[in-house]
């Protein structure tokens, strides 16, 4: 992963929106980017491994991403990880609708100049004066 | 000029949705020379419970909101040409369709043409035996509920290409809902792969209702979306080549944008290049948006692929009980008193049930059932905390030992602990498989019309 002196890191969630979709035990997490800027970004670090690893602790079976660029989008296919599933899982959300909003917050590395124009949540944890360094 | 495309709107993305939604797209349908209205209203679970209902009693087993949401809109559809298609049928459809002519003749309405689509269910002996060949042995140990094969849009078409007002069916692909009318206005080959791979993605914008328009798309400051609160349902215009644009109703909130196009192209897509449905195998990875003015988005770029050789089944059956008990903590050590709650319950059930655990204020629904992501995260001091502990069970006497664990705690637990809530709940499995397309044996009839 591209991460230097030069960069700064930020949450998914200010290069990009997300919705979740379930079936059976299979989650699909779309990932798409504000632009063109953003995508080249998530094309570059956001990978099979390091979703397979953000969502480790839900021991996904397999994880595979799509790119379609013409939509400056991806999607991730996370298979195994809803516990069963709508009918089986004993979560709140058997969905798995919420798993959408973890994705935004795995953290890339990006140019100052691109984090300048991002839009940003003042006040959430994951925002630029509160975050803690990894 | 290019001839005026053909409309589609969509009132309702699950049953459940909202039922004052069909209004306003009748009316832009209506202001825009026709068009078909459609309803979406069955979620893979939504007909197992139907057909638990119509075992009950043999008049339901359709979409109990049915009456509320046609009310509105069937004089204006009938007097406008707009037919009416939707799976509302659910596990009953001819029950559904005398409902639909009831409703009706309760409003001095001329007797609609009503078709009904049947064979999605299967229930013979030949079926069983050709589902316990794709399902195996386990097939024997379910207590079935359900078996529906998923058909695709030739019924449909076929029923309003002879005229058919209303075409009522139950377990159809919710994209078929628009491929029907689209195949039946255009007259498309059924192997017209590009037209129907077209036609079926913009069945997927509309299938979820106002998941195209901005509902389920908020997060405030970063994307925003005007009087939400009142978003319109879904219009698509289809072209001749199946080329669609989408929008929404006239004088209602939401928005469509690149943004919401995008996130519904994608939802529930595994592989872009291949959304399967009966009709088609819809190819995506090519697609683009482009905004021609507000609330007005084309989308392109979409590819046809020969359609998959079966049709995909799901089996419901009945599963076990799921047993929910919550308990809440406020103050001094709340996050600590709700941990030693849980701690408790767990020690006093021993191995009888895989609890799952919750502390809702702290983590409580991205974690997994087995616990690892809250047994990562170090024990804090939440000062208003609710215990939510959840537990399955084959015997409902097992699973309800879960829940007089936790009202107990009520003198037994932690100091302090109010609010308990508790629900014991059956549960519907489900499996999928698929068939050969000549096990089905499907068709639509037209409803004689009582005098």
């Amino acid at each position: 992963m591209t991460s230097d002196s030069s960069t700064v890191r930020v949450p998914l969630y200010r290069l990009a929106h997300s919705r979740s979709g379930d079936k059976g035990d299979i989650s699909n997490l779309s990932l798409i980017a504000w632009d063109p800027d953003c995508y080249a970004v998530l094309a570059q670090q956001v990978t099979e491994a390091r979703v397979a690893e953000w969502f480790g602790y839900r021991r996904p079976v397999r994880v595979t991403r799509y790119l379609i660029p013409t939509l400056h989008a991806m999607n991730f296919v996370l298979e195994g990880v809803l516990d069963g599933g709508v009918n089986d899982a004993l979560n709140l959300d058997t969905h798995g609708k919420s798993l959408s909003f973890h994705l935004l917050d795995l953290r890339v590395a990006v140019a100052p100049s691109l984090a300048r124009r991002l839009p940003d949540v003042p006040g959430d944890a994951l925002a630029p004066a509160r975050a803690a360094p990894e | 000029m290019a001839a005026s495309p053909f409309l589609i709107g969509c009132a309702t993305g699950f049953s459940g949705d909202r039922t004052d939604g069909a209004q306003a797209v009748v009316d832009s349908l209506a202001a825009r020379g026709g068009g078909t209205l459609i309803f979406e209203t069955l979620a893979e679970r939504t007909l197992a419970l139907a057909q638990l209902a119509r075992n009950a009693d043999p008049d339901s087993g359709y979409e109990p909101l049915l009456a509320e949401l046609l009310a509105p809109v069937l004089a204006n559809c009938l007097r406008h040409g707009i037919d009416i298609v939707g799976n509302f049928g659910a596990a009953n459809p001819p029950t559904a369709a005398r409902r639909i002519a009831s409703l009706a003749r309760e409003q001095n309405l001329p007797a609609p043409r009503i078709a009904v689509v049947h064979g999605d269910a299967l229930a013979s002996p030949e079926h069983r035996a050709l589902l316990r060949e794709r399902l195996g042995p386990a097939l024997d140990d379910m207590d079935v509920v359900s078996a529906n094969v998923y058909l695709g849009a030739g019924e449909i078409a076929a029923a309003l290409r002879a005229g058919a007002q209303v075409v009522v069916a139950g377990r159809v692909a919710d994209p078929s809902l628009t491929v029907g009318p689209a195949l039946a206005h255009y007259g498309w080959a059924m192997d017209d792969w590009t037209r129907l791979g077209r036609a079926t993605m913009a069945g997927h914008m509309l299938e979820c209702g106002t998941q195209v328009t901005g509902g389920y798309f908020c997060v405030p400051g970063l994307k925003d979306i005007p009087d939400v609160h009142a978003a319109g349902y879904p219009i698509a215009e289809i072209d001749a080549d199946g080329g669609f644009v989408v929008g929404k109703a006239g004088g209602t909130g939401g928005a469509v944008d690149a943004r919401t196009v995008k996130e519904q192209l994608l939802y529930e897509v595994h592989d872009p290049a291949r959304y399967l449905t009966p009709d088609v195998v819809a190819d995506l990875s090519q697609a683009s948006v482009q905004v021609i003015e507000p609330d007005r988005v084309a989308v392109h770029g979409i590819a046809g692929h020969a359609r998959p050789d079966e049709l995909k089944v799901n089996v419901c059956y009945r599963g076990g009980w799921l047993a929910e008990a919550e308990i809440s903590y406020a103050g001094v050590q709340a996050e600590a008193r709700a941990r030693l709650a849980a701690d408790i319950v767990q020690r006093r059930l021993g191995g009888a049930l895989a609890m799952r655990t919750d502390l809702v204020g702290v983590l409580s629904i991205l974690g997994d059932d087995g616990g690892t992501m809250l047994a990562d995260r170090p024990a804090g001091h939440a000062r208003d905390v609710r215990l939510r502990l959840a537990a399955e069970h084959a015997d409902a006497r097992t699973a309800e030992r879960l829940l007089r664990e936790v009202t107990a705690l009520y003198t037994c637990g932690p100091a302090g602990g109010g609010g308990v809530r508790t629900s014991l709940r059956p549960r519907l499995n489900m499996v999928s498989c698929t068939i050969p397309r000549d096990a089905v044996r499907s068709g639509w009839t037209m409803m004689e019309t009582t005098p």
